[in-house]
């Protein structure tokens, strides 16, 4: 990737990456991205932390990020 | 790879095409203007037409998808079904903006499910029958969206190009997805090739895979094609995880369970590239495919709930 990585807020949803980049979850474990974009969990509740598993989507309006 | 055997025809006009392709480079002449006997027959000829174009058929000469005969049959049905499709199509929901209102409006089609059946309640012999027909459409995974990048501009273009490549494995065979699919189906003891069970799988099936099918093959159809993906990948992630539970709660291989929960990860991202930079971007390209758009992702939900009440039905179970 040219740009290194390029992140992009999605409203309601997850944190895109753009290109190859290392996450640091909450537990200070690193997870390398393997995708061409990845998300990345905004709303707390997904399952395969820190990956975005669409769980946002059935979370009442006010809790979705 | 190639379909080693003809499926079984289902009337007159799938026996036609049939005998015209084993015939050719004879020209079949009007044999193959007959009427469809029933939908049934309408759908499994337009799936076996399409076939040529993928991985065609074993002994069927390479160039039988441009004979014109064979072209005017497809597009006779083609337009059949597209005009079916419109027909029932309710038309684009008023006031709902595409880029901020299109995963609610998603959210509030409501069909029956077949991943809640599967993770709460099926048997192990139904989750084989969903695999067998789900097998039609996974093993050409993505394929048929593949055709509809050229004909994308520039920036829709690269963003599917971008989600194909995760689709096609990032580079790596063993992570392509519709190879997952054939891993899993011979870890649970299912045929893994092309077309095995096209025989078993039901009307609704071989439509669902028909419109996917002309949607990528028609430069017409492309803003179609790319909402029937948009809708596709919105509709993935949260039941891949419910199959993956239904998965492992009746034991299935970890060949079958893992390609449910690659979509789990895959298709949270995918949703949002599909939206965001494939369909919105070429709709403020080109503003009159916005309609073409909600067709697509209204074709992709009410052929899904179509065949989640087939299927359910075929078990006996209430949608």
């Amino acid at each position: 990737m040219t740009h290194g990585a390029r992140i992009i807020l999605c409203p309601g949803g997850p944190l895109l990456l753009r290109g190859e980049a290392l996450v640091e979850d909450e537990h200070g474990v690193e997870h390398r991205t393997t995708r061409p974009v990845s998300a990345v969990c905004r709303c707390g509740k997904s399952s395969v932390k820190p990956g975005c598993d669409g769980t946002h989507k059935l979370l009442p309006a006010m809790l979705q990020p | 790879m190639p379909v080693t055997v003809f499926p079984k025809p289902r009337g007159a006009l799938s026996v036609a095409l049939q005998s015209a392709l084993r015939d050719l480079p004879v020209n079949p002449g009007p044999c193959l203007d007959l009427a469809p006997e029933s939908r049934d027959d309408a759908a499994l000829s337009l799936w076996m037409l399409h076939e040529l174009t993928y991985g065609g058929f074993d002994d069927i000469v390479d160039d039988a998808e441009d004979e014109p005969e064979i072209v005017r049959m497809r597009r006779r049905l083609e337009a059949d079904l597209e005009a079916s499709l419109r027909q029932d199509w309710p038309g684009a929901p008023m006031g709902v903006e595409l880029a901020s209102g299109f995963f609610d409006w998603v959210a509030e089609q409501d069909g029956p499910s077949l991943a809640r059946h599967v993770q709460t309640v099926a048997t192990h012999e139904q989750v084989l029958d969903l695999l067998r027909v789900r097998s039609v459409y996974h093993l050409k995974e993505a394929d048929p969206t593949t055709w509809v990048i050229p004909r994308l501009p520039s920036a829709a273009k690269a963003a599917l190009a971008e989600l194909q490549y995760d689709e096609y494995g990032v580079g790596d065979p063993d992570r392509l997805h519709s190879h997952l699919w054939a891993r899993g189906m011979a870890a649970s003891g299912l045929r893994p090739e092309n077309g095995a069970y096209v025989d078993v799988a039901p009307l609704e099936i071989l439509e669902q895979n028909n419109a996917l099918s002309m949607f990528g093959l028609r430069r017409r159809l492309r803003g179609v094609a790319v909402g029937h993906l948009a809708a596709f990948e919105a509709t993935s992630s949260i039941p891949s995880r419910r199959m993956a539970q239904g998965l492992e709660r009746l034991g299935f291989p970890a060949e079958m369970i893992g390609y449910y929960t690659e979509h789990v990860e895959a298709d949270a991202v995918h949703e949002q590239v599909a939206l965001r930079n494939i369909c919105v971007t070429l709709v403020r390209e080109e503003p009159s495919l916005e309609t073409d758009v909600w067709f697509g992702a209204w074709t992709c939900l009410e052929l899904e709930s179509r065949t989640a009440r087939a299927m359910l039905d075929s078990w006996g179970v209430a949608a």
